[in-house]
């Protein structure tokens, strides 16, 4: 699933996968924006079928964050 | 490579016009009806079916919405330039407005138009370019006898433009609206005689526009040229909102 999520977020921001590190923040570290941030969540809740509340998902800074939230969210169901 | 256009009600009298002058600047265009099916054939026709495609949706209906996007970006690809035209009134003064007719104006002129930029969004953000047009009217800027819910909905659109260029200005993505006042289409055959008298009277240039005159503002601003105008509302009206 790590993998997965990077491949995403890479795809998502046009970096390459080794930039993306699991304590990095999307913001400081990748340059991400809020733009980005909104569409980067709507592809992970499409890959991984969970839905994220707009409240929980300002709160992901780095990518362990959102890799630990999905993580959790999909053990729910 | 040319680009990919969507235009709303393209079977109307300015939505077909809109169809011919992007086809005519090369692009390929998908269009929408909701019931016109002989129009949308004879216009699939005249340019043949891998220019220009036509697509049944009634734009006041998310899950054929949400189909309409998904066909159209199988047959054609990403959607680069979409022109929000799909549009209708009901025209009673707001006495005599039932909450009915109110409400299905805004359904399929305002919520309709809101749904399909949702939709079409994602695509243009990911390709950081993208060209948004809505076709509001005068009368949403100046107010008109008898259209209070055409009147509010196009006004409306105003305010959904100018937050959806500010929203996605750092994707190259423009949006902007387009006034038209009275163009020569059946919207306007009903117009009684005496008041399109009076009419000629107050438009300056004592005539009403054809829909080609605002085809041709809505071309400009979907081109390449056009990308440092955005949150803006340009009027055709022969000058008479002014
Ligand atoms: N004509 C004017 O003087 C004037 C002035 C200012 C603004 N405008 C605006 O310009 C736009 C086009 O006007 P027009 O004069 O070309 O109008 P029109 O000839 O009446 O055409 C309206 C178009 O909208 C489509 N439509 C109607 N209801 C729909 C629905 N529920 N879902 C999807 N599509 C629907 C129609 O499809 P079908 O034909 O298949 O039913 C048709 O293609 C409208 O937004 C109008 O408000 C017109």
């Amino acid at each position: 699933m790590e993998e997965k999520v990077k491949e995403i977020i890479a795809e998502q921001l046009g970096l390459e996968l080794e930039e993306i590190k699991l304590d990095s923040r999307f913001v400081e570290d990748l340059g991400a924006d809020s733009l980005d941030l909104v569409d980067l969540v709507m592809k992970l809740e499409d890959e991984f079928e969970v839905s994220i509340d707009d409240e929980k998902a300002s709160n992901l800074r780095t990518v362990k964050d959102a890799l630990n939230f999905i993580e959790k969210l999909s053990r729910a169901v | 490579m040319s680009r990919i256009a969507l235009v709303t009600g393209g079977t109307g009298g300015i939505g077909k016009a809109i169809v011919n002058t992007l086809v005519e600047d090369g692009m390929k265009v998908a269009f929408t009806y909701n019931s016109n099916t002989e129009e949308s054939e004879e216009i699939e026709g005249r340019f043949g079916r891998d220019q220009t495609k036509a697509f049944k949706c009634d734009i006041s209906n998310t899950d054929e919405i949400k189909k309409l996007v998904d066909d159209v970006s199988s047959a054609f690809g990403t959607v680069e330039v979409l022109v929000n035209n799909a549009g209708i009134s009901k025209n009673r003064l707001v006495l005599r407005t039932s909450m009915e007719d109110w409400k299905r104006v805004m359904e399929v002129n305002l919520d309709g138009a809101f749904a399909l930029t949702q939709a079409i969004l994602p695509g243009m953000i990911k390709k950081r370019w993208g060209r948004i047009i809505f076709v509001s009217s005068v009368a949403g800027l100046m107010g008109n006898v008898g259209q209070a819910s055409y009147a509010s909905s196009k006004a409306a659109l105003v305010g959904l433009a100018k937050t959806v260029a500010r929203e996605v200005s750092s994707r190259s993505i423009t949006c902007n609206v387009v006034a038209p006042g009275l163009i020569n289409t059946t919207m306007t055959r009903e117009i009684r005689e005496e008041y399109m008298k009076r009419l000629m009277e107050i438009i300056p240039l004592k005539r009403l526009g054809t829909p080609e005159e605002v085809a041709s503002l809505v071309s400009y601003l979907s081109g390449d040229t056009a990308s440092y105008i955005t949150g803006q509302v340009l009027v055709v009206d022969g000058g008479l909102s002014m």
